[in-house]
């Protein structure tokens, strides 16, 4: 126990008390609390495990750059990995540590520490090698990770993305960003502020200030106020996470309830970016003990909580800033001791002694912080040792953006170098530190100036365990091990020590790690240069790019305009294709429906809804030249009136897609193409046409979703339509099969064409979709007369196996050839040049051609679709093909299916082995169509 | 997510447009040999700096070709690939 709270804390109200539960106990804080903070003030300490050695760990700093302090939001509300030091306390939260089993206190896997000795970093790339490293990787893999995933929860709520234009984008509502806010805003340009605090301030939410003759908040105050009134877009509870091309950003917020999430999508002419820098540490050993604290984390949860991290404060720097920290602890009634690593210089104070030129050896205690050796070896006890060990510049944005970085020695950091186009980097990201130099023209008094650094990074051989990077258990002695063995590059070392990885990215470790490397190979800081900046600068949840794009959402279904008409008669939907369509009607289960529709439909009339079908329309004078090029079948000859099977293949000669062509007139044809082609073909004509023709003589019209079809098939299906009366003549004279005639029902115009997809003589009746209703009740209806059924997709899939007609994708699959579904005349006969010609006659894919043939049970069950088809050669059994459709026919009484088969065409009769999930079972080549195989069914 | 402009439509977001492929990879026709053929299917220049593309903008279905620099992204020009414009 050693943190406490102490008087003042702006940002919460006292009158508001709230609790929460925190791994096994009650953690009470106030309204305006991080959870962060609540747990400080009530004194924890061991608030996580580390990722390898489980060893203890306590906050080190108080916002995004925080490596230990992460936890998981347990419940309903169910969120990973939230760091503690952002997310606000709520009344009635739960969370649990990560790496702690039972909770970071007691943890059950606290001994691996002892063995640390025996797993340097990439230990495990070298130990567990023999036999097989798979062997190990489950249980190391159980044991490593952070946070706990629940599956079953939902805990984020996700908001549309918004995209949004400006003329300036600033990135960091501190000092420096609200001046450059009001200085773009003052120019009337239109300004977009974000932060990813939830309050604006930046430095300013914890730094003592008099800005022209106000404290600092109540000069970021009448800022905010000011940029608001100018029609400043801020944004609070938002991280620019990456810098991408043409000078977009992207923004990830999230709601004050820490759940609801939005992804901003912001362009913007300029872009500054005023970061802010991040604190470091110093090296001695032992220096991850909880307890061991950022200097400026200390002051931070001082100012804005009241919350004292500590009792007997010891506070250890190699620069200014952390006076602030030991004076404003002190004043708030803390003891405490400033070890300032420059020597000389400073005035001892009257508030908290100063040991000048003292640095700390190592931290002593167990578990937490109990004392300090300094390097005289003299020994100071203490329960909270604040470091700071110099500031980061945040220069991620910067380098995301091609930026290149140079080491300015006078702050010992990395900087921006050089100019980025439409990029400013402003303030302490910039290596600014002084508040009087970024406020120009104004008045500001501050209690301490940052003055000189002297460089404190950890030194190679020096004894004990200094800790680089806290999240990843990384050492200085990982980092001589890597370098040892000559991963030398700052990439192979990060990916061999894990230093800089996980979800902070290094944000604290990096900068000494490399310059621990730098002195091991002597090239110097800048010559050893950092890793690759990307994207996003905090782990962003996924849900906040999925957006609203989950669920039915995720990928919109197109619904039928006759689906309240099937739904009043008991269908079951599913998608097929994109499309949500009738599957069957009525109870019963899937099976049974099916076969008693597809049963009926072949002995009275059936009735399907075939609006998806596509009916994109190619109308012109040089329609029929360009058909013939687009299609693998002639179609030019086609005779206005007729309709003609066809196949369009891909350039690389894949069958893409099959349908019959209808010509309207000359120049006017209807391609209607596979439901769940339609856009796809759409675009493929489009592009085509624009290539290869004149483009003001051929024109393509998707006109799928304005018309509806409605399919009747069966012997009775003539006798229903004249039933119905189509004001038309539907005598084979006049109307053949693949033919096409004018019909009206009421005052709308019906296109009849006979197209057959059952094998049954059958009429498919196109309407507009918004008249189709009427004529559907009036086939129903009168259907009633005539036993008709209604037919859903099921049976109707079985009805086309019945006949050996194909499902693209389901019966070929992407080197499926129209020679290999038995389609030989185009390729032999045809003269005009057409899509994928010259593949078919490429070796190559000759070679490895399958035939797509029928496959006879040898049982009463049907053969299981997927299976595939062995033969036994030299090289033991190989698949030489697979079952693609497999059917009990109802109107056959047996099985039925399809399969492609390597030669399969020319072994009509001979067996062939099927192997499908352990299962061998053999089956019979036969012909693809096993019902009226002389289509005398088509004109009875 | 990059910015193209389209010759008809202006500047739009990357998702609305459809790549077609590398300018000047002429279908050949005749009796041509398979290496020709394979050629112009299969191979790419993936040139590294200023690379000639066509692209197909989706909203309003026109293809046109685009100059751009695959290193920087940046987009050198765009011009339509319609006859009556160029001439």
């Amino acid at each position: 126990m050693s943190g406490w709270r102490a008087g003042g804390g702006w940002a919460i109200d006292r009158a508001r008390p709230l609790s929460f539960i925190f791994d096994d106990r009650e953690v009470s804080g106030f309204e305006g609390d991080t959870v962060a903070s609540a747990l400080l003030a009530g004194g924890a300490s061991t608030i996580a495990r580390s990722f390898k050695y489980h060893r203890r760990r306590g906050f080190w700093g108080a916002g995004t750059e925080e490596p230990s302090g992460i936890a998981d939001v347990c419940g309903a509300q169910h969120r990973p990995n939230v760091q503690m030091t952002v997310e606000p306390a709520r009344a009635g939260m739960e969370l649990r540590s990560i790496n702690g089993n039972p909770s970071a206190e007691r943890d059950r896997l606290s001994f691996i520490d002892h063995f640390s000795r025996f797993i340097p970093a990439a230990f495990y790339y070298k130990t567990f090698m023999f036999p097989d490293w798979h062997l190990f990787e489950p249980r190391i893999r159980a044991m490593a990770g952070l946070g706990r995933l629940d599956p079953e929860a939902r805990g984020y709520a996700t908001l549309e993305p918004i995209n949004l234009h400006c003329d300036v984008l600033v990135i960091g509502a501190g000092p420096a960003g609200l001046w450059e806010a009001m200085i773009a805003a003052e120019k009337g340009r239109t300004v977009v502020l974000c932060d990813d605090q939830r309050k604006v301030g930046g430095s300013l939410l914890f730094r003592n200030a008099n800005i022209d003759g106000e404290e600092a908040r109540a000069w970021v105050a009448q800022m905010l106020a000011r940029l608001r009134s100018m029609g400043v877009e801020v944004l609070t509870g938002t991280t620019a996470f990456g810098r991408y091309e043409h000078g977009v950003t992207g923004l990830a917020q999230v709601q004050d309830d820490g759940r609801a999430l939005r992804l901003w999508r912001v362009r913007s002419l300029e872009t500054v970016l005023a970061t802010g820098a991040i604190e470091r540490g110093l090296p001695f050993a032992n220096n991850d003990l909880p307890g061991v604290m950022s200097a400026e984390a200390g002051l931070h949860y001082l100012v804005r909580y009241g919350v004292a991290a500590g009792q007997r404060v010891i506070v250890a720097t190699n620069n200014g800033s952390a006076y602030e920290t030991a004076a404003t602890l002190a004043a708030a009634g803390a003891e405490v001791t400033l070890l300032d690593m420059r020597g000389g210089g400073e005035e001892p104070r009257d508030a908290f002694r100063v040991l000048a030129g003292q640095r700390i050896e190592a931290a002593l205690g167990r578990k937490r912080v109990e004392a300090v050796r300094l390097a005289t070896g003299e020994r100071l006890d203490a329960d909270t040792v604040l470091v700071s060990g110099g500031h980061t510049p945040t220069v991620h944005l910067y380098c995301q953006a091609q930026g290149k970085l140079r080491f300015e020695e006078t702050i010992q950091a990395f900087v921006p170098g050089g100019e980025v186009a439409g990029l400013r980097v402003v303030g302490a990201a910039a290596g600014q530190y002084s508040l009087r130099d970024l406020l120009p023209g104004i008045t500001v008094e501050v209690p301490v100036e940052a003055g000189g650094i002297v460089a404190a990074w950890p030194k190679p051989g020096a004894k004990g365990r200094i800790w680089l990077d806290l999240q990843n258990d990384v050492t200085a002695k990982d980092v001589e091990l890597a370098a040892r063995e000559n991963f030398i590059s700052v990439e192979h070392l990060k990916r061999y020590t894990t230093l800089g990885m996980a979800n902070d990215q290094g944000k604290t470790s990096n900068l000494p790690g490399l310059a621990l490397l730098a002195q091991l190979t002597g090239r110097g800081i800048e010559r050893t240069g950092t890793t690759t900046y990307r994207p996003p600068f905090v782990p962003v949840p996924l849900a906040t790019f999925a957006g609203m794009r989950g669920g039915q959402l995720m990928n919109p279904l197109r619904r039928l305009p006759l689906e309240p008409e099937h739904r009043s008669d008991g269908a079951l939907f599913r998608e097929y294709g994109g499309w949500l369509r009738p599957a069957w009607y009525g109870k019963g289960g899937e099976h049974a429906q099916a076969q008693r529709e597809a049963l009926a439909a072949r002995n009275t009339v059936g009735l399907f809804d075939g609006s998806p079908l596509g009916k994109i329309e190619v109308i012109g004078p040089d329609a029929a030249k360009f058909l013939d090029f687009i299609y693998y079948n002639t179609m030019s000859t086609l005779k206005p009136g007729r309709c003609r099977y066809g196949l369009m293949l891909t350039e690389s000669g894949a069958v893409y897609d099959d349908g019959v062509l209808v010509r309207l007139d000359e120049d006017r044809f209807v391609v209607s193409c596979s439901s769940s082609h339609v856009q796809g073909v759409d675009q493929l004509l489009e592009e085509w046409r624009q290539d290869s023709f004149d483009r003001s003589r051929v024109f393509i019209h998707d006109a799928t979703a304005q018309f509806a079809t409605l399919t009747v098939s069966g012997p009775k299906s003539r006798d229903l339509l004249n039933a119905v009366g189509l004001d038309v003549a539907l005598d084979d004279e006049k109307l053949p099969h693949m033919g096409l005639c004018w019909g009206r029902f009421g005052a709308e115009q019906v296109r009849v064409t006979r197209i057959s997809f059952t094998g049954d003589r059958s009429y498919e009746l196109t309407i507009r979709a918004d008249r189709a209703t009427m004529l559907w009740r009036a086939l129903k209806e009168t259907g009633r007369a005539f036993d008709a059924v209604l037919v859903g997709s099921e049976a109707l899939m079985i009805l086309r196996a019945e006949k050996g007609y194909i499902v693209i994708g389901k019966d070929t699959d992407g080197r499926t050839r129209p020679m290999d579904l038995g389609m030989t005349a185009p390729l032999a006969k045809k003269r005009a040049e057409y899509l994928g010609r010259r593949s078919l006659r490429l070796r190559g894919a000759t070679d490895q051609a399958r035939d797509l043939v029928g496959l006879e049970s040898l049982t009463a069950t049907p053969l299981p679709a997927g299976a595939h088809v062995i033969a036994a050669g030299v090289e033991g059994r190989r698949s030489i093909g697979f079952v693609t459709t497999s059917h009990f026919s109802p109107n056959l009484g047996r099985p039925i299916a399809m399969a492609l088969v390597k030669g399969g065409a020319r072994r009509t009769g001979e067996m062939v082995q099927l192997y499908h999930l352990g299962l061998s079972l053999q089956a019979r080549i036969a012909p693809l169509c096993a019902y009226d195989p002389e289509g005398e069914r088509l004109h009875a | 997510m990059q910015l193209f402009t389209c010759p008809f439509c202006g500047p739009r977001p990357e998702t609305e447009f459809h790549f077609g492929g590398d300018a000047g990879n002429l279908r050949p026709s005749g009796d041509i040999s398979a290496v020709v053929w394979s050629n112009y299917l299969y191979f790419r220049n993936n040139s590294r700096g200023i690379t000639r593309e066509i692209w197909m903008h989706l909203a309003c279905r026109e293809v046109f070709l685009m100059e751009r620099d695959t290193v920087s992204h940046e987009v050198v020009m765009t011009e339509t690939l319609l006859p009556e414009v160029e001439a």
